[in-house]
């Protein structure tokens, strides 16, 4: 369809030009009705046209935008734990939004762009030969040099370009650092000094951006200079052989029509030219999409998924740790364990001890390097995620309530779960108490993040919410540290109480909270350095020990 | 990202568009005053080389159809050649000079006000980052700035040079005929007409759409956030149906703008078609029946019959060429129209963080070192007859503060302690009773409601607000660390601190042993606010830059709340030693680490319900009592 807008232009300047021609002769009236209300007709059917190419290229280009973000983030919610640590929140978020709208606004140029500019240049080069097949040599002439210099300029353009995003980067990251610093750079007094940072960060993208523009201002004139080139040489040719100096079989009424002509010759140049920069510069942003939907999980799906546990023993054989297969020091280092069914274990050990990469392995969130771990006799990678996931329960250290009402957010746990069993849960939890006392109870909206209930509380939430899953193994990392140590306990004993069957293992950083459990766990750098009860490890274990005398010292007194 | 709502429907009422344009005009113009006149006139040349240009073209075509194979190539066709070749050069030159002097104010427009924001940024009230997200502050730099830059360097060339050629070729087009020039006059008003419906609702959806790609991202944000969660409660179904809803909200936002925009291109166009049969028409039964009244009259009475219908031919040709052009810039400038509402949204935000008043920088009292006297710190206080100096000493006073983040709610009621020289307090409460609200007022992050604070016996409002804050030591909550070498993140608590001095301190802190197990050792580049580093590895950091920092008095808000016992009792001799001699004030959870405290203030809704030592607390039976023993009642 796009084929006749140009076509017809053709046609209504050749009835133009056939104006001036026939002037010297009687004017044929009708002629000039047709002509002129064909014109109308087509112009009226070249905006029809116009306006559909608008609306499918518009649902084109922005389903193609759709779906490209749909793909990505479908992709990411199969990520795996690992995965999911190569990438920042930031990043990802600019990925699925600002890159994608890079590559729509390309993908939105190239097809309204690529699909007209070479028609039009075909055509008018066809309607040229049919005029005067000379005169296409000059075009083609032309527009190799046009084409020419514009992929000069854009391959000098685009690493400045390259460059320039770079900075944009580094600009970013001055200002994010900043804006969570903040508290940090005011009591320090070091505003000047962010400033500073901030100059030299802005002089960089300065720096590049004018290198780059400074070339694309250099073109347009050049482009400008060739067109204009163009348009006198073919005056000049087109007079010289209506004169008869050269011979040709151009007419002066030909010659606004080859001007004509000649512009979109040049224009479908520039277009072609002006997507191919489009297209790279939204390579960097094609090329960080692809990096998302070509990752690939980590964990494997088993070829024969076991969709049933039957119990909350635990075992780890022999099992080591890395999170990369890079780094030279592993996390954990060849663990033996085995925790039973319905037992409660504590684990301590110091910041970086591996404790957390050890829990984490239970529900799945990473493979072990080397060795198993099994969850009711089995190996955990036999079994169906979701199905090991819904009965391996975690509470994160790092936990997230989101947008959306108490009991919205405790449903994470089951979907189905009527008031009953979210009281039930939040009771074994110690948040029933607080939530009755909430404005709405459990409609009681918590905001982005939870921010609208304390640090305590958030926590006793989370706590309710995994243990509305009904587990056979719950698994708690240093989930209670915000909470007040008579709450801490009383959590505990409502757990023993209310959930006798579930294995459970505590991590936690005060004694206090591990001191009643079955057995304790201590580990030190990667590797079980004791395991007993509280009186037992007392005795035996002096890191145990060592920690223990540092939160009773003066207890005695 | 949830604010994105409030900046666009802020963006709609804008109090006034005109204002925020000449607002930034003003503010990118006036800094180069001599460039601003040079691009009018190289704008003023282009334009009108681009209209003479054509106006040249018809002598040469009139003068071949006139008179075919004689026609006077010497006399009349090469020198218009000639004349078109030059303007055309002049042309190119003045839009190569423009560009680029554009490109310039341009891009150090854009330096300045990233640079000036930043700048003004810094100064500005905590309360002002606590109501906005930071992808919402981000935003400002990258892609409000960037609306920017396609406004100065595109859209304001592209207008003025667009104005000009209208009226250039609006004069020229009176010249030849007025009647046609009527006749274009009335197709283009129903052409603004028509641009203009379809532009305010092009730039509508925009705005709409600009909106539900905010969602969207705040969508992602939150879920990515809890990425973890998700996958933990096997609940990525769900999050994706959310993300799929949102997806396609934004898909036929997307739609309904992208269409608007590009209806405007056929629509213009064909326009222009039509307006151009017309012209050609009506201008054709004018030549043929040799009205006078329509070509140009005195052109054409010279002449008469067949001639004069050939003459009035040719120059309708120009005139045709001429309503052509005088379309494009009407079509020029309504593609830009989307870019001058998204450039001065993102302008009226701009200004708006520009224009948000700063903190106050406090009283005139500064702080000296060595003035009063040798190796001793004093406050310096400009009196009517000289300056009267102030040793430094650490006592800290509150006397009934009342204290809200907002009005409305008051977090702190009537709390008054003291803090003398030398002294441990500590902070023990609740989340939320209010301790790390008391120290935010003493640095001032927050100014009181009421009663007053005093420092050394002058009131904290009397003291520059960075003298103040440099007596203050702090360690938060919340760790964070810079982009630099861990040298360099120790060092920040004091610039001049030598290699030496940071890393006594990081040993003082037991940070020693882990950070020469880094990489590079105290080189090694810490990226990503430190995410390589376990969250007690950082606390350790903060610590030693807090001993780095030699302030008088220290506060530390949960400074080890996530360093294991065992690591805790390691530095505390070096925590012993940097409370030496100085005022600390202390927030904790853990009991252990306060008690050894001068004075321990139990903190409940914002009061101050128990008070004393250790023992006196214990003795008394009360909160602390309570808090106490429930760590211990299960053994």
């Amino acid at each position: 369809m796009e084929i006749l807008i140009p076509w017809l232009t053709t046609f209504i300047i050749q009835e133009l030009t056939n104006l001036s021609q026939i002037e010297n002769y009687q004017v044929d009236v009708n002629k000039i009705i047709i002509c002129s209300s064909s014109m109308v007709v087509c112009a009226l059917f070249a905006l029809f046209c116009g306006i559909m190419g608008a609306r499918y290229a518009s649902v084109a280009s922005c389903g193609f935008a759709r779906n490209l973000r749909e793909d990505m983030y479908l992709n990411m919610q199969s990520f795996s734990f690992a995965n999911i640590d190569r990438y920042s929140t930031a990043s990802l978020i600019t990925r699925i939004t600002t890159d994608v709208t890079n590559v729509q606004n390309a993908y939105q140029m190239c097809i309204r762009m690529l699909v007209r500019a070479p028609v039009m240049f075909i055509a008018a080069i066809i309607m040229t030969s049919v005029l005067e097949p000379r005169m296409t040599a000059i075009f083609v002439l032309a527009s190799i040099i046009l084409g020419v210099i514009i992929f000069i300029c854009l391959f000098k353009v685009v690493p400045h370009f390259k460059m320039m995003f770079k900075k944009y980067d580094k600009l970013n990251s001055v200002v994010q650092e900043d804006l969570t610093a903040i508290r940090v750079v005011k009591s320090y007094v070091r505003e000047d000094r962010e400033i500073f940072k901030m100059q030299n960060a802005t002089a960089e993208v300065y720096k590049y951006s004018v290198k780059a523009e400074k070339i694309l201002t250099f073109m347009t004139p050049c482009v400008n200079l060739v067109m204009s080139a163009t348009i006198v040489v073919i005056l000049l040719i087109g007079s010289n052989m209506v004169t008869g100096n050269i011979g040709g079989a151009v007419k002066p009424e030909n010659i606004q029509a080859l001007i004509f002509y000649a512009m979109q010759i040049l224009n479908g140049v520039i277009m072609v030219a002006m997507c191919l920069n489009f297209i790279s510069l939204s390579k960097g942003s094609m090329d960080r999409i692809c990096e998302v939907l070509s990752e690939k999980t980590t964990l494997p799906e088993p070829q024969n998924p076991v969709k049933e546990i039957s119990d909350g023993t635990v075992e780890f054989e022999n099992v080591s740790f890395s999170y990369s297969d890079k780094a030279e020091k592993s996390v954990l280092k060849n663990i033996n364990l085995k925790i039973f069914s319905g037992e409660t274990v504590g684990i301590i050990g110091a910041t970086g001890s591996g404790k957390t990469s050890l829990v984490s392995l239970i529900p799945r969130l990473y493979d072990a390097s080397e060795g198993e771990v099994k969850v009711g006799g089995r190996n955990v990678k036999e079994y169906d995620l979701e199905t090991l996931r819904n009965k391996v329960a975690m509470v994160l250290q790092k936990n997230v309530l989101f947008t959306g009402t108490v009991a919205e957010n405790l449903r994470w746990g089951d979907e189905h779960a009527t008031e009953e069993e979210m009281r039930f849960a939040a009771r074994q939890a110690c948040a029933e108490e607080f939530i009755d006392a909430l404005p709405n109870g459990y409609g009681y909206d918590l905001g982005q993040g939870g921010v609208n209930v304390s640090g305590g509380q958030k926590q006793r939430l989370c706590i309710a919410r995994a243990m509305l899953k009904k587990p056979h193994v719950i698994i708690f990392d240093d989930s209670t540290s915000a909470v007040d140590t008579k709450t801490d306990s009383s959590i505990r004993e409502a757990l023993k109480k209310y959930a006798p069957q579930t294995t459970k293992i505590i991590i936690a950083q005060r004694i206090a909270s591990v001191m009643e459990a079955d057995r304790i766990i201590v580990l030190d750098e990667g590797g079980v350095s004791g395991i007993g009860s509280h009186e037992e490890l007392l005795e035996t274990n002096s890191i145990y020990r060592d920690v223990y005398l540092s939160q009773m010292k003066g207890d005695e007194e | 990202m949830m604010n994105n709502g409030n900046r666009i429907e802020k963006a709609k009422k804008a109090k006034s568009p005109v204002k925020t344009l000449l607002r930034l005009l003003k503010y990118t113009f006036s800094r180069y005053k001599v460039a601003t006149v040079f691009v009018v006139i190289f704008v003023l040349i282009a334009s009108a080389a681009n209209v003479i240009a054509a106006s040249r073209f018809a002598p040469i075509i009139t003068e071949l159809t006139e008179n075919g194979l004689n026609a006077d190539m010497r006399g009349v066709i090469i020198p218009n050649l000639i004349i078109v070749t030059a303007i055309y050069v002049a042309g190119d030159l003045s839009v190569f000079g423009y560009n680029r002097i554009m490109m310039y104010i341009a891009q150090g427009t854009l330096k300045k006000l990233r640079d000036e924001m930043f700048a003004k940024m810094q100064y500005l009230p905590l309360k002002y980052f606590d109501g906005r997200t930071h992808g919402d502050l981000m935003s400002l730099y990258t892609n409000d700035v960037d609306t920017m830059r396609q406004l100065l360097s595109q859209t304001i060339p592209q207008v003025i040079s667009s104005a000009l050629t209208l009226i250039f070729v609006f004069s020229f087009m009176v010249y030849y005929s007025f009647t046609l020039t009527v006749l274009i006059l009335a197709v283009l008003a129903v052409m603004i007409v028509i641009i203009k419906n379809i532009g305010v609702k092009s730039a509508k959806n925009f705005l709409v759409q600009q909106q539900a790609l905010g969602e969207l991202n705040g969508y992602v944000e939150e879920m990515t956030e809890g990425q973890k969660v998700i996958k933990v409660f096997c609940h990525e179904r769900k999050a994706e149906e959310g993300f799929r809803r949102l997806n396609d909200k934004l898909n036929e936002c997307g739609k309904k703008a992208n269409t608007y925009a590009f209806l405007l291109g056929p629509i213009n166009n064909n326009l222009g078609y039509l307006q151009y049969v017309l012209v050609a028409v009506i201008g054709f039964v004018l030549a043929v029946s040799g009205s006078e009244i329509g070509l140009l009259s005195a052109y054409c009475a010279t002449t008469e019959g067949a001639s004069r219908i050939a003459i009035m031919a040719g120059m309708l040709v120009s005139f045709l060429s001429f309503s052509r052009q005088f379309n494009m810039p009407v079509q020029q400038v309504s593609q830009q129209f989307n870019a001058v509402v998204m450039a001065l949204a993102g302008a009226e935000r701009i200004f708006e963080t520009v224009d948000t008043p700063p903190e106050d920088r406090g009283g005139d009292v500064t702080l000296t070192f060595g003035e009063y006297e040798k190796g001793k710190w004093a406050w310096k206080k400009q009196t009517c007859n000289g300056a009267e100096y102030i040793p430094l000493k650490g006592d800290i006073r509150f006397n009934d503060v009342v204290f809200g983040y907002t009005d409305e709610k008051v977090i702190l009621k009537n709390i008054t302690l003291y803090a003398k020289p030398g002294q441990k307090i500590a902070f023990v409460g609740s989340t939320g009773a209010g301790k790390t609200t008391i120290t935010n007022l003493i640095n001032r992050f927050y100014d009181i409601q009421s009663g007053q604070i005093t420092y050394d016996g002058i009131d904290i409002k009397e003291i520059a607000k960075d003298d103040l804050r440099k007596s203050l030591g702090v360690v938060l909550q919340d760790t964070h660390l810079f982009t630099g070498t861990v040298m360099d993140n120790i060092r920040y608590g004091r610039l001049n601190a030598s290699d030496e001095e940071c890393v006594n301190a990081a040993k003082l802190a037991n940070a020693d042993s882990f950070i020469t197990h880094l990489p590079e050792g105290y080189q090694t580049v810490i990226t990503g606010d430190g995410a390589n580093l376990s969250q007690g590895q950082r606390q350790l950091l903060a610590i030693s830059r807090a001993m780095v920092s030699e302030c008088p008095v220290l506060i530390l808000d949960e400074a080890t709340s996530s360093i294991d016992t065992r690591t805790e009792k390691l530095i505390e001799e070096g925590m012993d030693k940097l409370m030496e001699g100085r005022t600390v004030f202390v927030i904790a959870h853990r009991l252990s680490t306060v008690r050894n405290s001068k004075a321990i203030m139990v903190l409940e809704h914002g009061e101050i319900i128990e008070r004393g030592d250790h023992e006196q607390l214990i003795a008394q039976k009360g909160k602390y009592y309570q808090l106490y023993t429930g760590a211990f009642e299960l053994e």
